[in-house]
């Protein structure tokens, strides 16, 4: 069977103009960028900045603090992950409702045009560094109200997002899968702001 | 305690009204121009004190059609009201000094349909946000309609 | 109590009286009840005015239903009211099976009513986990009501997930009957689940009904008169809370409930401790129903149109009607209109929540800030049912 051609798509070309993208490097500090280089100078130096950064990214993957932001049917699933079963609190993940003190928000349910305006607040009012995960397939690409005039065809038409979790709505068993994927993201995070590499795709 | 028969004759003495058939519910078509005092009537009058829903359905060329429908709890009686608004028509009687329930009820038809109710004490979009141009539930909007920056 | 039947909608902000403070309770809080926005007029720590701004979840449910067929919708009705997706579905194709006069076998109306009732109890324990975090704090001592509500709502949702395969939303009801029978050791399961939840509930009623604080909160707050709760149309535990003995399985019986003996429980307060009650209530009478189906199941075919395969294939004639349903929140209806196609023609969904969330305008103000919490989570509003 000849290989399916990708470029007919008008959702996925849709997807590749529109989708938000993570910006080149989130905001770092300057002195750490020159200390970093100074210590490059010297040899063995990389030794303690790739220490450093992993001990880093270990501090920042087990601590992650989602942000309640349960929009519909996917926030009930949310909430019963974050509750006794499917405790996500083990992971080090302490739902906390200001955003200002969080780093992740999990955008569960369906994204709608009044909605965006509010969502981008929010993401906006998170610290650097921050993750989103998009949780169910409304916020994935517009779900089962793809075609509903008053729908955004996925969150990532407003922010950049960093794992999909889909299901409608996914099971705390996927989420958890999603969460723990962006806990190995979050490991090969670099304070320079590179963007981690894509996972391994697993058949 | 009141019948559908005794609710049928009260209300069959009225202009205009008409009654079709069947007890439950009963469905009673009023003209756009008497759908306050009807309204009025059956709760003062018969006893129908809770207001279930209104809404509005677009018949294309007929034009709009508002529904409305009101139970006795007492007595067990439904009654749809219905009142055509005729063809290219948008305003109708408000009910929402009469039944507390139709402010909201009347602010999502006016949201969706476009159809203006007079007397209402607050008409603006419910659902929608405020700055939306067009009524999405009429026949002619498509519901795939594209709306940037976000679709 | 005499409530004034004017709302009171504050719609022009007041910067200029330096007394009032306009404040936004804005579409993401912490109260975990979904994206609802309160604009609240306040003088010092009493609302005086608010305004409810809804349709941050509107999803279009109504035009999309004009779009797809009746063998296509139910799964998402059952989005409207996630929490109890089973009465959402069953209005729906309720409605459709009305116009058609399509039979439905006797043994998928009782799996029907069985589910139904144990989407009432499932629904009703995340009501009060959710309503007792809001007012305890997420990380105090809310959270340990809620967890353990969830703990047993995780049971009731067991049993679904071996019913259907899923735990949220099912796409169990189609027009004619039940897509799913069920499976081998489900009574056995049904009847420990509801064995041990009944015991549970009153660990509950014990946290709670001697609790100082939990009766500070609750006893006068958020008064619903009679008159108002008609008038607006609010329905299920908030209209029985307040006087009115109406239950549409009793007194509009749908689906065989009129096969199964329960009680309506009715409380004259008004107040969220009388919501409370009326649930409370409502929890071990949906278990006596599930008790009762569990006895006397019949035996037969699920549905009288199995494996439907087309789209097309389920056409209603042309006609109207309007089925409504006793939901865990209230009356949920579906008003439709097919043309002799496979899709409607037009779609209405009365949410329940719809309608109890406009009765807030008339009864918040006057509290303080913190009664608006308790209020919002005695009404138990599910926004999927609201913005549709």
């Amino acid at each position: 069977m000849p290989a399916p051609i990708w470029k007919e798509f008008k959702d996925l070309q849709e997807w590749n103009e529109l989708h938000k993208q993570r910006q080149t490097g989130d905001k770092h500090s300057e002195t750490f960028e020159t200390l970093t280089e100074g210590l490059h100078q010297f040899p063995g130096g990389f030794v303690l900045t790739t220490v450093t950064d992993n001990f880093l990214n270990w501090a920042r993957k087990s601590s992650v603090w989602p942000v309640t932001f349960g929009l519909a049917c996917c926030a009930i699933e949310m909430m019963a992950t974050f509750a006794s079963r499917f405790d996500v609190e083990r992971l080090g993940m302490v739902p906390w409702a200001s955003p200002r003190h969080a780093d992740l928000m999990i955008i569960s349910g369906t994204v709608t045009i009044k909605m965006a305006p509010m969502l981008l607040r929010i993401y906006d009012q998170m610290p650097d560094p921050k993750w989103a995960v998009s949780m169910g397939s409304c916020s994935n690409s517009g779900g089962p109200f793809r075609h509903g005039y008053h729908v955004v065809k996925g969150v990532d038409r407003v922010i950049p997002i960093d794992v999909y979790v889909p299901g409608c709505p996914p099971p705390p068993e996927s989420l958890l899968n999603g969460l723990l994927l962006l806990q190995d993201q979050i490991a090969h995070f670099h304070k320079t702001g590179k963007k981690a590499p894509p996972t391994e795709k697993v058949d | 305690m009141l019948t559908a028969a005794d609710v049928r004759s009260r209300l069959a003495t009225l202009d205009g009204v008409t009654i079709a058939e069947g007890d439950s519910p009963l469905t009673v078509t009023v003209p756009a121009a008497q759908w306050a005092t009807i309204a009025t009537r059956l709760k003062d009058e018969m006893g129908f004190g809770f207001f279930s829903f209104l809404s509005a359905v677009d018949w294309k060329e007929e034009g709009l059609e508002v529904v409305a429908w009101i139970d006795n709890t007492d007595a067990r009686l439904s009654v749809v009201l219905k009142t055509r608004l005729g063809a290219g028509g948008t305003t109708c009687p408000s009910l929402a000094e009469v039944y507390r329930g139709a402010n909201w009820m009347e602010r999502e038809c006016f949201d969706m349909f476009g159809i203006s109710f007079e007397g209402h004490p607050d008409l603006r979009r419910i659902l929608l946000p405020d700055d939306w141009v067009g009524y999405p539930l009429l026949k002619l909007y498509d519901v795939d309609t594209p709306y940037p920056p976000y679709r | 109590m005499a409530t004034d039947l004017t709302p009171r909608v504050t719609t022009e902000l007041d910067y200029a009286g330096a007394e009032r403070l306009t404040m936004n309770m804005g579409p993401q809080h912490p109260s975990a009840h979904g994206v609802f926005r309160a604009i609240l007029t306040l003088e010092g720590e009493t609302v005086v005015g608010v305004d409810a701004v809804i349709g941050y979840l509107h999803r279009c449910h109504e035009k999309l239903a004009e779009t797809l067929a009746y063998v296509q919708y139910p799964s998402i009705a059952s989005k409207t009211d996630y929490v109890a997706a089973m009465t959402s579905e069953l209005a729906y194709v309720m409605a459709a099976e009305r116009i058609a006069k399509i039979e439905v076998p006797k043994r998928a109306e009782h799996l029907r009513v069985l589910v139904a009732e144990l989407q009432r109890v499932a629904s009703h324990c995340l009501w009060l986990g959710t309503w007792c975090m809001d007012m305890g704090g997420a990380l105090g001592g809310g959270a340990t009501i809620f967890l353990y509500c969830i703990r047993e709502r995780e049971l009731v949702l067991d049993l679904f997930e071996k019913l259907t395969g899923a735990r949220l939303l099912y796409g169990f009801h189609q027009v004619g009957g039940v897509r799913y029978d069920m499976p081998e050791g489900f009574a056995a399961d049904c009847r420990q689940t509801i064995d041990l939840i009944e015991a549970r509930l009153l660990e509950y009623e014990a946290m709670l009904e001697d609790n100082t604080f939990f009766l500070m909160r609750t006893k006068g707050v958020g008064v619903i008169s009679r008159q108002l709760a008609e008038e607006v149309g609010i329905s299920g535990p908030l209209l029985r809370a307040s006087g009115v003995d109406f239950d549409l399985r009793r007194d509009a019986p749908y689906s065989s409930y009129q096969d199964f003996q329960f009680k309506v429980p009715v409380e004259t307060d008004g107040d969220c401790l009388a919501r409370y009650r009326v649930r409370m209530v409502e929890f071990r009478e949906s278990i006596r129903i599930v008790r009762q189906i569990l006895d006397g199941l019949p035996e037969g075919p699920i549905s009288s149109r199995p494996g439907v395969k087309a789209v097309a294939q389920v056409r209603v004639p042309k006609g109207e009607t309007y089925t409504r349903v006793e939901g865990p929140r209230g009356e949920v209806g579906c008003y439709l209109i097919a043309d002799g196609g496979p899709k409607p023609y037009r779609m209405k969904w009365r949410g329940a929540s719809f309608s109890n969330l406009a009765v807030l305008p008339f009864i918040i103000p006057g509290h303080s800030v913190a009664d608006v919490v308790a209020i919002m989570g005695s009404v138990d509003p599910v926004f999927g049912e609201v913005d549709r």
